[in-house]
């Protein structure tokens, strides 16, 4: 039985035409995708960047994290949570390409969809804007949508080079910490490598809690010797932090960010999502931060059809 | 049937019952296979079933959903209900306590710990090296969790070649909290990867399911097969006592060793496929007590029995019920057997005594 299902498989490469595009995808294996008409995107940046690329006619489903733009799933059906994907639910789909950003799981269901024969590209997700502009690239040479994807490229690089000189205007960067969550009243916080942490980078501030990686509860003297001088958090559905929530924590009371009363509170998938807007997200950030200082229009909010899909 | 007690075989109502869940089990299979969130036509599926006919264009994909991941899911579903519930029987009727259950006892908890470990320090091990963890390394590691839970328990409990099972449950919650405070602290050394793991894993679920697994679970099912004639005469006169139960020519220290195995390996074989998931072990069999009585010779087949069409139903409904995601299983198992579990509770209240 085995043997008929592999032969089959292989009956299928047999078949593969020439033209089909390739790219090398975060997993390190080099991927062949022949038919770009329907596809399945997993990861809210990975959806906003199709959206972007003008290509959302032929996203057959997306996930729950696809947050952005709203009518995405709205619109299309959702395969659930990114990392508890169900394998027969995505195949049930038909999708000729499935884009997952890295980290989409369970590892088992990603192990069954690579052994389809439909094409999977695990999307790279690192949190910096050369992160942002490879995903961009990956994604429309998946798709065979060059020309878009080196428009939106474009505009993402000429936003992060505006960023980058805005940035060079900060004189005294301040100390920012980043709440993801409060458990049983412990803030968690983010530390090295996390999405948080490369935007607070962008924005010209400094992670207060740079000494560990990835997201950790810590415990109040720790916020207390970090000395943030603000701290951000995401803005979620009845589950808003707010100033007046955060520093009434003994931990938070005494720090510079409480005396000034600086807590800012961001959409998650625009602060996070390290796609088309991030640039922006970061500039919104320095303006809360520094704001003595004035920061300019970005290249792209200042074109006439901002927010139109990229096509020149 | 093996025959070894005055009470030789089963009484009629006793295969009956086994006949009938039986049935159940294959139409449950036969229904599980139809459907799922891709739609295959009856027809597809045959062709998809036989390797031939139908339409070459479907016949790839059809086969890929059928034979890697709708069959070895049911597979998987079918080993992991009727072990867990075994183990639950066994337990129930060991302790003589209706609430017993494997992870009260820290052997799934063991496993769990174990588990966690594996995750934790097999990926420091690797760090730096491009090397995948096997994937057997996990099950292997939940297995020898359980099983240590379990040989350490019989090392506290047992005193001049008696077990006593005050001191064997006690110590089983001593066991379930150290191992307990051992995930506490790997969850908190842990990175945000294997949080998720970790996380995943203690949730439970059969998305992961492959063909694999599910061979590794057959040759647990077999062996309770072949064990369970040889103890179920045992455990009922067990409940008597265990005085009354050694007067009557049992040997009371063999059967509870074979019992503590017997429920560590299922427990552990079940918990490394498919994480920890709960309540089939406590709700089947007293559904089959409620039926039919606590004979153990009828009681453990038809839990098994029972158990794999349970845990093959939630794995089902989890599947469709909001196709194309998942739902989490705890909450079907939860779903399906306690209000079915409750209804006939309340039709038993006046009757019987539990």
């Amino acid at each position: 039985m085995r043997a008929a299902v592999s032969t089959a498989l292989l009956m299928l490469l047999w078949q593969m035409p020439a033209g089909a595009a390739a790219v090398r995808d975060a997993s390190g294996r080099t991927i062949s995708v022949d038919d770009p008409s329907r596809i399945v995107s997993i990861g809210g940046a990975v959806t906003e960047i199709l959206y972007a690329l003008g290509r959302s006619d032929r996203l057959v489903a997306v996930d729950t994290t696809s947050l952005f733009p709203p009518e995405a799933l709205k619109s299309k059906p959702n395969v659930g949570y990114f990392r508890q994907l169900s394998p027969e639910g995505v195949i049930g789909l038909a999708p000729s390409v499935i884009l997952a950003v890295e980290g989409s799981g369970p590892k088992e269901a990603v192990a069954v969809l690579r052994s389809a024969s439909i094409p999977l590209v695990s999307i790279p997700d690192k949190f910096d804007g050369e992160g942002i502009v490879e995903k961009i690239k990956m994604i429309a040479k998946a798709i065979d949508a060059d020309r878009e994807g080196e428009c939106l490229s474009r505009l993402v690089t000429n936003d992060l080079s505006a960023l980058a000189s805005l940035r060079s205007g900060i004189k005294a960067p301040v100390r920012v910490l980043f709440i993801l969550s409060f458990m049983n009243g412990r803030p968690m916080v983010a530390g090295r490598g996390t999405a948080a942490d490369g935007l607070i980078r962008m924005a010209g501030a400094v992670n207060a809690f740079d000494n560990f990686e990835g997201y950790k509860i810590v415990n109040d003297e720790a916020v207390l010797a970090a000395a943030p001088d603000a701290v951000i958090g995401m803005k979620r559905a009845g589950l808003d932090l707010d100033a007046s929530s955060v520093f009434a924590h003994a931990a938070f009371r005494e720090t510079p960010a409480a005396k000034k009363g600086r807590f800012f509170a961001m959409d998650g998938l625009y602060m996070l999502g390290f796609g088309p807007r991030t640039a922006r997200a970061a500039r919104d950030l320095s303006r809360s931060l520094y704001p003595e200082i004035t920061f300019a229009e970005l290249p792209s909010e200042a074109r006439k059809d901002a927010g139109k899909p990229c096509r020149n | 049937m093996q025959e070894l007690s005055a009470n030789k075989s089963l009484r009629p109502t006793g295969w009956l019952v086994i006949g009938l869940l039986t049935l159940l089990l294959a139409g449950v299979a036969a229904m599980s296979t139809m459907i799922g969130a891709a739609g295959i036509p009856l027809q597809r599926l045959f062709a998809a079933v036989t390797g031939g006919g139908g339409d070459a264009a479907h016949l790839a994909r059809d086969q890929l959903v059928l034979w890697s991941i709708r069959l070895p899911r049911i597979a998987v579903a079918i080993g992991v209900g009727t072990l867990l519930a075994m183990a639950g029987a066994i337990m129930q009727g060991m302790f003589r306590n209706p609430l017993a259950d494997p992870s009260l006892v820290g052997v799934s908890s063991g496993a769990g710990f174990a588990s966690a470990a594996t995750i934790v320090v097999g990926d420091r091990l690797l760090a730096g090296t491009a090397g995948q963890m096997p994937f057997e390394l996990l099950p292997a590691a939940a297995f020898f969790g359980a099983l240590a839970a379990t040989v350490a328990l019989h090392r506290i409990a047992t005193h001049d070649g008696r077990t006593s099972i005050a001191i064997f449950l006690l110590g089983g919650l001593a066991i379930a909290a150290l191992a307990n405070a051992g995930i506490g602290l790997l969850v908190f050394v842990a990175d945000d990867r294997q949080l998720r793991d970790i996380t995943f894993w203690l949730l439970g679920s059969l998305a992961g399911a492959t063909w694999p697994k599910a061979w590794a679970l057959l040759p647990f099912v077999v062996a309770s097969i072949v064990v369970i004639p040889r103890i179920a005469r045992g455990l009922d006169l067990l409940v008597l006592g265990e005085a009354e139960a050694f007067h009557a020519g049992i040997s009371v220290q063999r059967l509870k060793i074979i019992a503590i195995v017997l429920v560590s390996a299922a427990t552990g074989a079940a918990v490394a496929v498919s994480g920890v998931i709960g309540f089939v072990g406590i709700v089947v069999p007293h559904l089959i007590r409620l039926l039919i009585g606590p004979a153990h010779r009828i009681l453990l087949p038809a839990s098994m029995l029972l158990g794999a069409a349970l845990m093959l139903c939630a794995d089902t409904a989890a599947r469709i019920l909001a196709a194309p995601a998942e739902v989490p299983i705890g909450i079907i198992t939860a779903a399906i057997g306690a209000p079915f579990f409750l209804a006939l509770l309340l039709r038993q209240r006046s009757v019987a005594t539990l």
